[in-house]
């Protein structure tokens, strides 16, 4: 065997040792400080709650029954948890409503900002990434002010006469909703807008000469080439709204509990952290589900273009 | 069909488009007005002035909690960029080799988790910690920022790294630099508008946590944002309004920057 | 051939490179064995995928050989790293350092080996001289045109002295006008400088005109190694006939070898005059090789008959398509006159004759 080929394995493995070292920080940081607690979490969903919180370490399935049942106190008996139940569906239902709604918004205006000029596509885009690195609770506070009995949205109806009283959004779903897809827009946005800058719009004209009609052409060519895009914003919108905290603290006023407002109760007045453990387990698990639906999709759609 | 037909054109995109960037801003723009409101309420004008300004500068606890945030903000986003760092070059540019897969999953695996989740494993694991060890400082959400920080800063050095030629390298270890001379010389230069993107995008995203800094934070050790959080939840001041248009500022300046950075191509 | 020395800059013995592992092996090169002269022009030819670059690689220290050695005047340099050869490369991108002025470009080399900085700023203005780029030693990179990039590319990887330089397709990136004044231009350099040039390129018109030797590349083997005019008028085998220039293949039955000549006895019963290679035994079924400028067309009996195709006129001269007798294709090249047409139509019958140094055997 040639010597440089021994040189040249030893570069390889030295290569691949430095490669493990130089990651190695940022690995450990996210061990300790993000992945490795999940584990924690996990174990803790099978013990037994502690009388002034945290747990004692006896195993207990107790928390995990009461995810979606509730035992009765008189006579043991279980059954669905309607509070909980209320709390997930509301959760899901909104997360997706959520979703859904950005995408209608959204698709139209990566589009709009894709078929702009090169020059001022660069405005467009810095215009949707201000709001995106804008602090989230300010916008959520932004939008509190808007929709609140006193906010301008009644304010200026009720001045034009066109209601008498002021309606009420604030405090319910629809203000949760309101305020999510206010937040969450530039997500969706973002990587739409990614896919559909690299569209070549010679197809468009290709499918315009093929007898293609306007719809056809947004359904049958950019539609499906842009279509990455648009499961990467999903995903992106529907993760931090399934387990969004502060919209429904601040524009649900604490009553219309999500899945997240559920488990900070646990930690807090609740004192059951088992019970907390096993709903955020449960939130991971949707969650995992939905990136796993999306890592299918995404290998079915991998068509390279452009 | 006008004699001009347009390729681009779909009906009521532009519209929609039109209602988003305005409805964007709109929120936005009511909440930077009140702040300049001399009224206590924040529902009626009262006409121009900066008291609130001045009552935010003059509150400690606002103040403490500024400083706070940067220091956690500042010490979270140079750690996570140089680990990022580190962990971009380790990452990028290679044949596949084993554990690569691997570490891109580690590296991206807190943006696939919700906060929450984590805010409570945080609290789960550092609540031990701290009945271990005694020690109650801001080591615990400094580690927590830095570790989510991580796949933010990583994003733009990646994606930096990935667009630089390899041959450039090639040339300088061609024309006698050392391994280290040629990443001195060659690779940390090119690569500093990405570092520079990271290190902002972290700091940004740092300065903005809410959820999990609510759960790792121990009694007095407020942030900005968790302040704000409390004063919200206990009721609307004009001050909050004032307190949010300069964390605004600050956000625009820092995006601003980032976006011309990041744009920069030489 | 000119009064070249005959030592050797480069010695390539028995080199493979095999890239991935298991089913997924690829051999870019396979035992590949050649000498490169000191103070050479030399040339590796061949189309993508055939394994030039890879060599190249492997004598720049990119990449290291599965087997075999690479001497550098007698030294095996296959186990060093780039940074401890002394031979400098010119990259098919150019890879000018961007955040650096051109200047700054020339001199990396001479700063890397740690010469002091009043040598390296006399070597640089020396370079910049060489190369007519003394007016832009203060632009960046990425100031200049694309053909002044290359000027800057070549002064860097000559400022360091080389050994031998390696050319990676350098002129691919330039347009027609331009490249012709660089083939001229890197002829000059080579000249003045007095360096071994390792040139890889896919174009055989600039291989044939640049080179002192060549070496055919196909499929990780070198085919043949000769002067341009052994390549184009010798080729070896059929791929090398193939790939340079234009080629017609003829069967014939080979005869009374000797003396680097032989008897070719073509499928219509003709036979003629043919060079051959040494040691080449007499066989039946043998390729007979005819460029279509040493062919010409007759109105009357040739030593091949058969009927015009089609015409395609080219300015300098036309190429007449013909079908012979026996199915097979040939090509005329006839230089063109001002006044005259070719003197042939489709259709016409006609016969070719192949003079007496016109035709070569193929060794397979």
């Amino acid at each position: 065997m040639a010597a440089a080929e021994e040189v040249a394995k030893a570069a390889e493995r030295r290569d691949v040792r430095d490669r493990w070292l130089l990651s190695a920080p940022a690995l450990l940081v996210i061990l300790l400080a993000a992945t490795g607690p999940l584990l924690i979490v996990l174990v803790y969903s099978f013990l037994t709650p502690g009388a002034y919180g945290d747990v004692k370490w006896q195993f207990s399935p107790d928390a995990w029954i009461s995810v979606f049942m509730e035992r009765d106190i008189f006579d043991d008996t279980l059954s669905l948890a309607a509070a909980h139940v209320t709390i997930f569906w509301r959760s899901i239902k909104l997360a997706v409503v959520t979703t859904l709604a950005t995408l209608a918004l959204g698709f139209p205006t990566a589009y709009f900002m894709a078929t702009r000029s090169e020059k001022t596509r660069d405005l467009w885009l810095f215009l949707i990434t201000i709001p995106f690195w804008t602090n989230l609770l300010i916008r959520t506070f932004a939008v509190l002010q808007i929709i609140r009995n006193e906010g301008i949205i009644n304010t200026i109806l009720l001045k034009l006469g066109i209601i008498s009283a002021p309606i009420q959004i604030l405090y319910t779903d629809t203000a949760i909703l309101i305020g999510m897809a206010y937040v969450y827009l530039p997500l969706m946005v973002l990587p739409i807008y990614a896919s559909m800058e690299k569209l070549d719009f010679r197809l468009v004209e290709a499918g315009y000469d093929l007898y293609a009609t306007r719809f056809k052409v947004l359904r049958k060519i950019i539609f499906p080439l842009v279509k990455p895009g648009v499961i990467a914003g999903s995903i992106l919108v529907f993760i931090p709204a399934l387990g969004a905290y502060v919209t429904p603290v601040v524009l649900g006023g604490g009553k219309n509990m999500m899945l997240s407002n559920l488990i900070e109760l646990q930690f807090g007045q609740g004192r059951n952290w088992p019970l907390g453990s096993a709903l955020s387990i449960t939130v991971m698990v949707i969650v995992m589900l939905a990136l796993l639906a999306y890592v299918r999709n995404a290998g079915k759609s991998g068509v390279r273009h452009g | 069909m006008a004699s001009n037909f347009s390729i681009k054109h779909q009906p009521g995109f532009t519209t929609i488009a039109a209602t988003c960037f305005v409805v964007l801003y709109l929120p936005i723009i009511v909440l930077v007005l009140y702040a300049f409101n001399a009224a206590s309420s924040t529902s009626e004008w009262g006409g121009f002035s900066l008291r609130w300004f001045q009552s935010a500068y003059q509150n400690t606890q606002v103040i403490d909690a500024t400083l706070r945030s940067f220091q956690i903000g500042a010490i979270a986003a140079v750690l996570s960029t140089i680990f990022a760092t580190m962990a971009a070059l380790a990452t990028t540019r290679t044949a596949p080799y084993p554990g690569l897969t691997f570490k891109y999953a580690a590296i991206n695996q807190p943006l696939m988790v919700p906060e929450i989740v984590t805010g409570v494993a945080l609290l789960i694991f550092f609540s031990r910690i701290k009945i271990f060890t005694g020690y109650s400082g801001l080591g615990y959400l400094i580690a927590a920022h830095t570790a989510f920080c991580i796949p933010f800063a990583y994003l733009p050095i990646r994606a930096r790294l990935e667009n630089m030629d390899l041959t450039l390298e090639r040339a300088a270890a061609d024309l006698y630099a050392t391994p280290w001379k040629t990443f001195r010389r060659i690779t940390l230069p090119l690569l500093w508008p990405g570092i520079l993107a990271g290190l902002m995008l972290a700091f940004v995203i740092s300065l903005d946590d809410v959820v999990i800094t609510e759960f790792v934070k121990s009694g007095g050790q407020d942030t900005l944002p968790t302040y704000m959080l409390g004063q919200i939840r206990r009721g609307v001041t004009p001050e909050i309004n004032a307190i949010s248009t300069a964390f605004l500022l600050l956000s625009v300046a820092i995006v601003t920057l980032f976006f011309f950075v990041s744009r920069k191509r030489d | 051939m000119p009064d070249k020395p005959d030592r050797n800059a480069i010695e390539v013995v028995n080199v493979s490179k095999i890239f991935g592992s298991g089913e997924g092996q690829v051999a870019a090169l396979d035992k590949v064995s050649v000498s490169i002269r000191e103070n050479e022009f030399f040339t590796l030819l061949g189309p993508s995928g055939c394994g030039k670059t890879t060599l190249l690689r492997l004598i720049a220290g990119f990449d290291f050989p599965t087997a075999g050695e690479i001497l550098l005047y007698g030294q095996d340099i296959a186990p060093l790293p780039p940074f401890k050869r002394p031979v400098n490369t010119v990259f098919q991108s150019y890879a000018l350092f961007p955040h650096m002025t051109v200047a700054d470009n020339i001199g990396f080399g001479l700063e890397m080996l740690g010469k002091p900085k009043g040598e390296i700023k006399a070597r640089v203005a020396e370079m910049l001289k060489l190369v007519k780029m003394e007016a832009l030693a203060g632009r960046r990179t990425a100031q200049i045109s694309g053909g002044q990039q290359q000027r800057v590319a070549l002064a860097r990887a000559l400022a360091p002295q080389p050994k031998v330089l390696l050319l990676d397709e350098p002129l691919s990136a330039l347009d027609y006008k331009l490249r012709k004044e660089m083939q001229i231009e890197l002829k000059r350099l080579q000249h003045e400088t007095g360096i071994t040039f390792i040139f890889v390129t896919h174009d055989q018109e600039e291989a044939l005109t640049m080179s002192d030797r060549i070496a055919v590349m196909s499929s990780g083997k070198i085919l043949q190694v000769g002067s341009p005019w052994d390549i184009y008028d010798k080729p070896a085998e059929r791929f090398v006939a193939d790939f340079i220039g234009e080629t017609n293949f003829l069967t014939a039955a080979i005869s009374g070898t000797g003396n680097g000549k032989a008897r070719a006895t073509l499928k219509s019963g003709t036979t003629i005059e043919a060079t051959v290679a040494e040691g080449f035994q007499p066989k039946d079924n043998a390729t007979v090789v005819v460029r279509p400028e040493h062919a010409k067309l007759t109105k009357d009996k040739g030593d091949l008959s058969g009927t015009v195709e089609n015409i395609v006129y080219f300015g300098t001269d036309t190429h007449i398509h013909v079908q012979l007798d026996g199915g097979e294709a040939f090509t005329v090249r006839q230089q063109n006159t001002r006044s005259a047409g070719c003197g042939f139509e489709r259709g016409d019958k006609v016969g070719i004759l192949i003079g007496n140094d016109a035709a070569q055997v193929l060794r397979d």
